[in-house]
């Protein structure tokens, strides 16, 4: 949370801080997402929503099948250009204050879709705030983005962002070969 | 077995066999456009073929042939038989191929797909719509003509030169297949816009003809040897610390 002051008053300890830092806190830890799942990218988002890295943790667990009850779009997949319509609809159902994360490559960017087929990257129709890329990406850069969304929130940011690459482990500071120092 | 059927048409059909062919195994009896649906209701019928197996139809175009653009092909099967057949017809633009779906109901959609994609249409078929595209896409996009860049969106796009966003995914986000404006990522504008709109508006250029190209991989190199040197020398130091 943004500014915190202490207020020990001997046996009774207040913290104060902002109100829309208090309100941005609550937004963070209770996203409800809505999965706009149309190609194999959705595997890899069962992956992240399953026990094994389960999004639970981010409070982000709850899937909404209404946008109107959501607060996150999960764009997973490539989106066509018959489908554009469709998702637009579905982004102005939702209330304010909304997210849109564009999960993998072809969201993104449209990846290698580069056709009339597709619409190359769901942000040519409504805005994004994260970009995960990969094709299809880790559950571990999802979850990235899910941090960085909550960062996003929690500053009050709306600038679009792209999930960095991971270090490869080998080659992270600290460890050598015969394991962490 | 194949062989056979080819056998079959020739003598049931005679003259009307335009050609046959036998390329590894898999074996073609062209057709003229008129004779289409009566050769395949043949085919379907005929005791000793029975071609009850649809298994697909589509099309080529050769917009550079001036007899007839288009090549129509049916592939079908005998359940019973097992044998394989591949018919050929020619077609001209704007002519209409006898349906086939009256004799194998498989047949619909593949017709309207070849009608979505290619522009030929089929006489006496019972729904003649586009199948995957749009109502309001405009052309055929399979046809050679068809701009390999011209997309044709439902939603208008937004205007994205305004809004402060980042590239995305270029070699320095990790993606090394991403196709970048690299003039201006070189010149420090971080305005890149998708390759598709990139053509649209005149920014994207092939990465061959650009130095630039040349240039960005320079530099992926020279910082890939600057890694594995690094890379090498924290190796030694690490043999060093387990050797203490």
């Amino acid at each position: 949370m943004g500014q915190l002051k202490v207020i020990d008053g001997g046996g009774e300890v207040a913290v104060t801080t902002r109100l829309s830092d208090l309100l941005q806190w609550a937004r963070k830890w209770s996203l409800f997402q809505y999965p706009f799942v149309t190609a194999c990218c959705g595997m890899e988002f069962m992956a992240t929503a399953a026990p094994r890295y389960d999004i639970a943790r981010f409070g982000a667990e709850a899937p909404r099948f209404s946008p109107r009850q959501s607060d996150v779009l999960w764009v997973v997949g490539t989106i066509s250009q018959r489908q554009g319509p469709a998702v637009r609809r579905i982004w102005e159902q939702m209330a304010d204050p909304k997210w849109v994360i564009a999960f993998g490559t072809c969201a993104s960017c449209g990846g290698f879709y580069d056709n009339y087929t597709t619409i190359p990257g769901v942000d040519k129709v409504i805005p994004v705030d994260v970009y995960i890329p990969g094709c299809p990406p880790r559950p571990e850069a999802v979850l990235d983005a899910l941090m960085l969304l909550q960062d996003k929130i929690q500053a009050n940011d709306r600038k679009p962002i792209i999930v960095p690459p991971r270090l490869v482990p080998e080659r992270a500071p600290g460890r050598t070969r015969e394991g962490n120092s | 077995m194949s062989q056979a059927v080819v056998e079959r048409l020739t003598a049931h059909f005679g003259e009307r066999v335009l050609e046959t062919s036998d390329a590894f195994g898999d074996h073609e009896v062209v057709v003229a456009i008129k004779d289409w649906a009566e050769v395949a209701q043949f085919m379907k019928d005929d005791s000793d073929l029975q071609m009850d197996h649809f298994i697909d139809l589509t099309a080529v175009d050769y917009p550079e042939r001036e007899s007839s653009r288009f090549d129509l092909l049916l592939m079908t099967r005998s359940s019973v038989t097992g044998a394989r057949i591949r018919l050929r017809t020619y077609v001209k633009d704007g002519e209409e191929p006898g349906t086939l779906s009256g004799i194998w109901s498989g047949a619909n959609w593949a017709e309207r797909e070849v009608w979505d994609m290619f522009g030929i249409k089929f006489n006496g078929h019972p729904d003649m719509r586009r199948i995957l595209l749009y109502d309001e896409f405009v052309g055929h996009p399979l046809r050679k003509d068809y701009p390999i860049d011209k997309a044709q969106p439902l939603v208008p796009y937004r205007e994205v030169s305004d809004i402060d966003k980042l590239p995305p995914f270029g070699i320095e986000e990790g993606q090394p297949f991403a196709r970048i404006d690299w003039e201006s990522r070189l010149a420090g504008g971080d305005n890149q816009v998708s390759p598709a709109i990139g053509v649209q508006q005149g920014q994207r250029r092939t990465l061959s003809d650009s130095e630039a190209a040349q240039q960005i991989q320079a530099r992926i190199k020279a910082r890939m040897a600057q890694e594995s040197a690094e890379g090498e020398a924290s190796e030694d130091s690490a043999e060093e610390g387990s050797g203490q």
